[in-house]
């Protein structure tokens, strides 16, 4: 195999799969930031783009985008590490293939539908073909049965595959992860005029999917990951796996409460809410825990650097985005007044790159070593490796900024708006015209572009790292076989 | 092997992983069997649709210590008393409408959503349109011309035009109407209603 060239067909069938999940995911990435940007310079520019690209539309490709490209950068991580973790050949392989065009046609079709049509009349056709109109899940129904029919093709081909090759507790966990993930969407496709039950079940795909099973799909990956890059021993980090399952499942799947407080659903949630969500960092805090001692334990003599500090980047992003900002409004005595407002965009943001972003670019980064025939990608890269530095810490620094002015304009928001004016539009426009609020837009818009100067290194530096490399990657499992 | 401790084993925490989810979502199909019920449209927090043929205020309640909607006497919707079916028809054009015109990704409903434009949860009892009397005309002005009609408060921002017709803006109005009806546990907490004159 040829060191330090782009040779795809050294990759097995799965991993050649993967590669194209994740060039359709960081083009989607892009996409995030770039109408991000525009609904950023909407709130400081209002006139901008009015009538053509309104922040609506702005607004839900920024937030569609993300969550595409988070399902395929994890779709493509598990394709990617299939083959290595069953011991065979991917089962389905062709369908497999098939199943990522049509996905990718269809949202290429629903991009194209959202900008060029945005909207249509209250009617079903409307909600079937154009919009659905529900934050998140806005895909026409149309689009959902295509998702869920490629889902299920991945679904089948990842337990087939697990099947016919080898079980592991990874395997175990991925694919009961993986059939609740995909029951889930289910309860976010059918129309209700009861604007209550609609936010029910709609929290149940939302919530159920980023505090539950997204988690613990990117826990697995983590704990492959962490076998991958540093060696670290199976039967500790699968322990570790089924205790963050634990912990995860038994805070995240109760702790959706903390979205029935307001939305006419009984007054004991606000008990069940407040109580689980409040538990819901601890698994959190447990996997920084793990990753740091077990890079720690290893030296940090990582096959991969870019790849374990992005992991570790994950650690603490899921820590502090999801945990920490989380907690900071779910019980109810302060979620009344910060409900609704820029305080649920700060941890938003925190929170979606933190657990998800980090963990989908050290999977990028293992794919890239892994496409230029296993180069070294440890220390002592050329120039000192700075372009993944920089990448890393301008990404981290930009999101963290962003966090930060949001936050600000999220207390803002709900001491003015909801505490003092009681919440009419006339108070909800009083926060909006206040100094603080208007300098908090200001910078979150300073760090929305050093956000996108990262993203751009980012780009740079997965198209380039290890061309032209002549060394083999560090060998983190001596005297054993890869995943032993 | 046999240095590991009981606690840390594998095996152990398999179980309590698979006993903890399963007890755990076991929990929560009850509770939404439950909380379904209470949500139905016709139960005490989620009033029937023809509540749009009433007034709909939002008042104190000593015992709970929270603002909670008040059905008063009749006030119908345009002045046209619909029937249950005539009323669920006219919300779910407008449920229809609030999806199709991607309301969402502006507005909060219930406080979710996006938060460029003000939240919807009490549009209906907002002291924005001024009077009890004024409140139809002008809320159905202003969705199907928004531009012309536009509420910036100084901020810039106008909402679009939607082409809402003068059917669906009924239908927005009817549902924002039936909206500000629900029981939200207090949210938004302190809300300083438009004056209306008590019927009961």
């Amino acid at each position: 195999m040829s060191i330090g060239e782009n040779n795809l067909q050294g990759l097995n069938g799965g991993q050649r799969l993967a590669v194209k999940y994740f060039v359709v995911a960081l083009a989607l990435f892009g996409a995030q930031l770039l109408f991000g940007l525009l609904a950023g310079l909407q709130y400081l520019k209002p006139d901008l783009l009015y009538g053509v690209l309104d922040f609506s539309v702005n607004r839900m490709v920024h937030i569609n985008a993300m969550v595409v490209w988070m399902l395929y950068g994890f779709i493509g991580s598990v394709y990617w590490l299939l083959e290595d973790e069953s011991g065979t050949n991917v089962v389905g392989l062709k369908l497999g293939n098939l199943a990522f065009w049509v996905l990718t046609a269809a949202v290429g079709v629903v991009v194209l539908v959202y900008l060029f049509v945005q909207i249509g009349p209250g009617t079903d056709t409307t909600l079937w073909l154009i919009n659905e109109g529900r934050e998140y899940i806005e895909a026409p129904r149309w689009a959902d049965i295509g998702i869920v029919a490629c889902v299920l093709i991945f679904f089948f081909n990842v337990a087939a595959t697990f099947m016919k090759g080898r079980w592991s507790g990874i395997a175990g966990v991925l694919v009961l992860d993986l059939v609740a993930l995909a029951g889930l969407y289910l309860a976010g496709m059918f129309y209700t005029t009861n604007v209550s039950v609609d936010q029910y079940w709609w929290w149940w795909v939302i919530h159920l999917w980023v505090e539950a099973t997204w988690e613990v799909l990117v826990g697995c990956i983590m704990a492959w990951g962490l076998i991958q890059t540093l060696g670290a021993k199976r039967r500790i980090v699968q322990t570790w796996l089924y205790i963050e399952v634990a912990l995860m499942f038994g805070s995240g799947i109760l702790g959706l409460g903390h979205h029935y407080f307001w939305i006419g659903t009984p007054e004991y949630w606000l008990t069940i809410g407040g109580f689980f969500s409040a538990l819901e960092p601890v698994p959190l805090v447990a996997m920084v825990v793990h990753a740091v001692y077990d890079a720690g334990s290893h030296g940090f003599r990582s096959s991969n650097h870019p790849a374990l500090a992005w992991l570790i980047a994950h650690a603490f992003g899921n820590f502090f985005g999801a945990g920490v900002w989380g907690f900071m409004h779910t019980l109810p005595q302060i979620n009344l007044y910060t409900h609704g407002t820029q305080w649920s965009a700060s941890h938003g943001h925190l929170a979606f790159f933190g657990a998800y972003a980090t963990i989908n670019i050290a999977v990028f980064y293992i794919a890239v070593q892994g496409a230029r025939g296993g180069v070294w990608m440890s220390a002592h890269l050329p120039g000192n490796g700075w372009k993944w530095k920089w990448a890393l810490a301008l990404l981290n620094v930009g999101v963290v900024g962003m966090t930060v002015a949001l936050l600000i304009a999220g207390y803002e928001q709900s001491f003015v708006e909801r505490a003092i004016e009681g919440s009419t539009w006339a108070g909800y426009f009083a926060g909006q015209n206040h100094p603080w609020f208007l300098q908090a837009m200001h910078w979150r818009m300073i760090f929305g572009w050093v956000t996108l100067l990262g993203f751009a290194l980012l780009v740079w530096d997965l198209f380039t790292i290890g061309a032209g490399e002549t060394r083999e990657a560090r060998d983190v499992h001596p005297g054993e076989a890869a995943t032993a | 092997m046999s240095e590991i401790p009981w606690w840390a084993g594998e095996g152990l925490w398999r179980k309590v992983a698979v006993w903890v989810t399963a007890g755990s979502f076991v929990v929560l199909i009850f509770l939404t069997f439950d909380s379904i019920e209470a949500i139905s449209a016709g139960s005490q927090r989620v009033p029937a649709y023809s509540v749009i043929n009433q007034q709909v205020r939002y008042e104190f309640d000593a015992a709970r210590n929270i603002q909670k909607p008040v059905i008063g006497g009749g006030a119908p919707l345009f002045g046209q008393t619909l029937d249950e079916a005539e009323a669920e028809a006219l919300v779910t054009l407008g449920k229809k409408t609030v999806q199709a015109k991607n309301c969402m990704n502006c507005h909060t409903l219930l406080g979710n959503g996006a938060y460029y434009a003000p939240d919807l949860t009490k549009a209906w009892l907002d002291p924005a349109w001024g009077s009890e009397t004024a409140r139809e005309t002008l809320m159905l002005g202003f969705l199907m011309d928004p531009t012309a009609n536009a509420r910036t408060y100084g901020t810039g921002r106008r909402m679009p035009k939607l082409d809402i017709t003068e059917q669906e803006a009924r239908g927005v109005i009817a549902f924002l109407k039936w909206m500000s009806s629900i029981d939200t546990n207090g949210f938004p907490y302190n809300f300083k209603s438009l004056a209306q004159e008590s019927r009961s």
